[in-house]
């Protein structure tokens, strides 16, 4: 008997992403689409980052899940289009990722900067003080830039706009 | 048997490498639109492939911890774009080969990259001014491939686009920083400025292939690129307080697999692995 595609969905939500555990892969906007091709599942996720070294665990993890379930004839697809984006994650994961520690996405990724710099203010997420700034736009993974804050001195990760 | 070195300086010591190889396999014929695509996008995969690899050998060397991470997450942004346009390219070309086969089972006169992202790292300046050449004509080379009638081409490029956004910011802004930085840091920018300069002029020079592959909408000319790569360039090298070189000669042959002799030490480090124990897995 075939699970009920919203069950499979609350499966897949108990799912961490492996470089943010806080935050699930569902809540990050990346599982694009469930569905039953006849008897096989076909789970289609889209990637963050062409070369973000979690891919790799995000699909051993989903895999093995939903076989722990019992769901064995199971395919997994990737879909680059429409590219993710920060857009996607969740209001919830979003206040997650602050109380986590790291400042969540400012705006939306159709206003992040380019040439101008102008990205932020990012509160900090220890002390939510605004007076911060940019240490550099690669932070320890590629969706996260470093900053820092003025007030409380201590250094945080913001998860940029994408 | 590989071709004498009197054949490498040729213009098909390519081809001649090719034929003596004798793969076995019914390769795409040169000249069809099979082998362009093909061609098409394996240059896109081994710029990235090799500016990614080249990137990459800061790990654990730069000047500051910042700007070793910024480095090693730039290189981890090109080698995951090299999978998707070298995995593309294995799918066009029907042989069996996947990205991996593409990127360590190659010889040097089968890449086809740009000269510029095979020059050696020298300094920090060398390595950002030709981060900083590269990415001012990646962006808009990515951004007419959005509009690609290959929708396989466009979709990748709009994924590479927006993380090629934050490549480019990062690079004009140090760019400027050095140039209008101390004396000792506009000197090296300036001087890496100057060296680097003749491999640019290879970015806007088409061949047969890049003319058909334009003709067909599937990527853009060569030569349409060299208005907004002017206009990024003059911008941030007036605000780094850097001159712009006035010498129009133009380094070429890479995209056509004639490379200079330090693509071959790069690969010597990067395939050693998959030559030494081919298939291996861990």
């Amino acid at each position: 008997m075939q699970p009920a595609l919203e069950q499979v969905w609350s499966w897949l939500g108990e799912l961490p992403d492996p470089e943010i555990p806080v935050v699930s892969l569902t809540d990050l906007g990346i599982i694009r689409d469930v569905a039953w091709e006849g008897g096989t599942l076909v789970v289609t996720v889209t990637p963050t980052y062409s070369g973000c070294p979690a891919a790799g665990v995000i699909s051993l993890d989903i895999e093995r899940h939903l076989r722990a379930r019992g769901i064995d004839d199971l395919r997994l697809e990737r879909r680059l289009s429409p590219p993710w984006t920060t857009d996607w994650i969740t209001p919830k994961a979003r206040e997650a990722l602050r109380v986590y520690g790291i400042a969540p996405p400012v705006g939306t990724a159709a206003r992040a900067s380019r040439m101008t710099g102008a990205a932020g203010p990012v509160a900090c997420p220890r002390c939510g003080s605004e007076a911060t700034e940019k240490v550099s736009q690669f932070g320890s993974t590629p969706c996260k830039a470093a900053w820092r804050c003025r007030d409380c001195l201590e250094p945080f990760d913001y998860f940029k706009c994408h | 048997m590989a071709p004498a070195m009197s054949d490498v300086m040729t213009p098909d010591a390519a081809e001649l490498a090719r034929r003596s190889q004798g793969s076995g396999r019914a390769p795409l014929a040169i000249g069809s639109p099979g082998h362009d695509l093909f061609l098409g996008l394996a240059r896109l995969g081994d710029n990235t492939l090799i500016l990614g690899h080249r990137v990459s050998e800061w790990c654990g060397h730069a000047p500051i911890l910042e700007e070793d991470i910024a480095l090693a997450n730039m290189a981890l942004d090109l080698i995951g774009q090299t999978q998707l346009w070298l995995g593309l390219a294995g799918q066009v070309e029907g042989a069996g080969r996947d990205a991996d086969a593409l990127a360590f089972r190659r010889d040097a006169w089968d890449f086809c990259n740009l000269l510029l992202v095979e020059r050696p790292n020298g300094d920090f300046g060398q390595t950002l001014m030709r981060q900083f050449l590269f990415d001012a004509w990646h962006q808009p080379m990515l951004a007419a491939l959005e509009g690609s009638s290959d929708a396989r081409i466009a979709e990748i490029a709009a994924k590479a686009g927006k993380e090629v956004a934050y490549h480019v910011e990062r690079s004009a802004d140090l760019v400027i920083r050095l140039g209008d930085g101390t004396e000792e840091s506009h000197a090296r920018m300036q001087a890496a400025l100057n060296a680097l300069w003749p491999y640019t002029g290879e970015m806007f020079l088409g061949d047969a292939t890049d003319a058909r592959l334009a003709e067909a909408g599937i990527m853009p000319a060569p030569e349409s690129l060299r208005a907004p790569w002017d206009a990024t360039v003059n911008a941030v090298l007036a605000e780094a307080t850097l001159t712009r070189p006035v010498g129009t000669f133009a380094h070429r042959g890479g995209k056509q697999g004639r490379h200079t002799e330090h693509l071959g030490h790069l690969l010597a480090t990067m395939q050693w692995l998959q030559r030494a124990y081919p298939d291996a897995r861990w």
